[in-house]
């Protein structure tokens, strides 16, 4: 799934990274805690996360995630942005709760990094 | 690039870094340039990754529960070695810190996305050799080797 049919489907906004928008993505990782994310992301994935400070895309970066989508209306700060611009990593932020982002994604079979 | 990393990949690398406990806004940024020079020197991508997070659990560590600490980055031919000695209030029982879930983190922490019990077990995971040595009431030392051409990735 392109990342403009996430940002289309989630109704995201996208804080960097318009001209990322073609990138596949087929994994993906939720969650809030970037230890977990750590112990069990692949790379390539998209990292779903409430956490918007600069902690997030640092992770994404360690971690090689395609991009980051913040849920429940959370935007990243500006070093957040200022990192992920960097390291071309794409942002998108939806007013989703997790659950329904997952659930829609999962929906359109995107598969969990546990698959 | 400031120095030549072809010629540092064949003989060797050695670089120091400093971590401030505490410091929450710059944790990361000791591991973010480690993955940078080990991308440099052209170390497969599968090995950097493994050790940029074990870099990054590593200094984490160093944020959340130290004064200060000593990051040192060692590239041989044959290995990344990561050194990591901290001045802190170190780890009085390494079974109980090594289960996988187990955390003594503060809610600072936790809202940092950090403080899951994951990071010890984790460092462990994406290394080939884990020597953690601590005392109480000084600090913690952490021995984490990863092989380039043999270990985890064969």
């Amino acid at each position: 799934m392109k990342l403009r049919e996430i940002k289309e489907l989630l109704a995201a906004e996208v804080i960097w990274g318009e001209n990322h928008l073609e990138i596949e993505i087929d994994t993906v990782c939720a969650s809030d805690l970037m230890s977990d994310v750590l112990a069990l992301g692949k790379p390539g994935m998209l990292l779903i996360t409430g956490l918007s400070n600069v902690q997030s895309v640092r992770t994404a970066d360690i971690i090689e995630a395609k991009a980051i989508l913040y849920v429940r209306g959370k935007k990243p700060d500006q070093e957040g942005i200022s990192l992920a611009k960097k390291k071309g990593i794409p942002l998108l932020a939806t007013k989703y709760l997790m659950y329904q982002a997952c659930g829609l994604l999962y929906q359109k079979g995107l598969k969990s990094v546990h698959d | 690039m400031a120095k030549n990393r072809s010629d540092e990949r064949e003989n060797g690398l050695i670089q120091q870094f400093s971590i401030t406990g505490g410091d929450f806004y710059h944790a990361g940024h000791v591991s973010t340039q480690i993955k940078e020079i080990l991308k440099e020197l052209g170390i497969d991508p599968n090995i950097v990754r493994r050790a940029a997070i074990a870099a990054y659990e590593a200094e984490m560590n160093v944020v959340m529960y130290a004064q200060k600490g000593l990051f040192t980055l060692e590239v041989t031919p044959q290995k990344i070695h990561f050194f990591v000695e901290d001045e802190g209030q170190g780890i009085p029982d390494i079974e109980l810190a090594m289960q996988e879930g187990y955390s003594t983190a503060t809610p600072e922490m936790r809202e940092m996305g950090f403080g899951a019990g994951m990071g010890l077990p984790n460092i462990k995971k994406n290394s080939d050799i884990f020597k953690i040595t601590s005392e109480v009431g000084k600090g913690t030392v952490l021995d984490i080797i990863i092989f380039i051409n043999q270990g985890k990735n064969q």
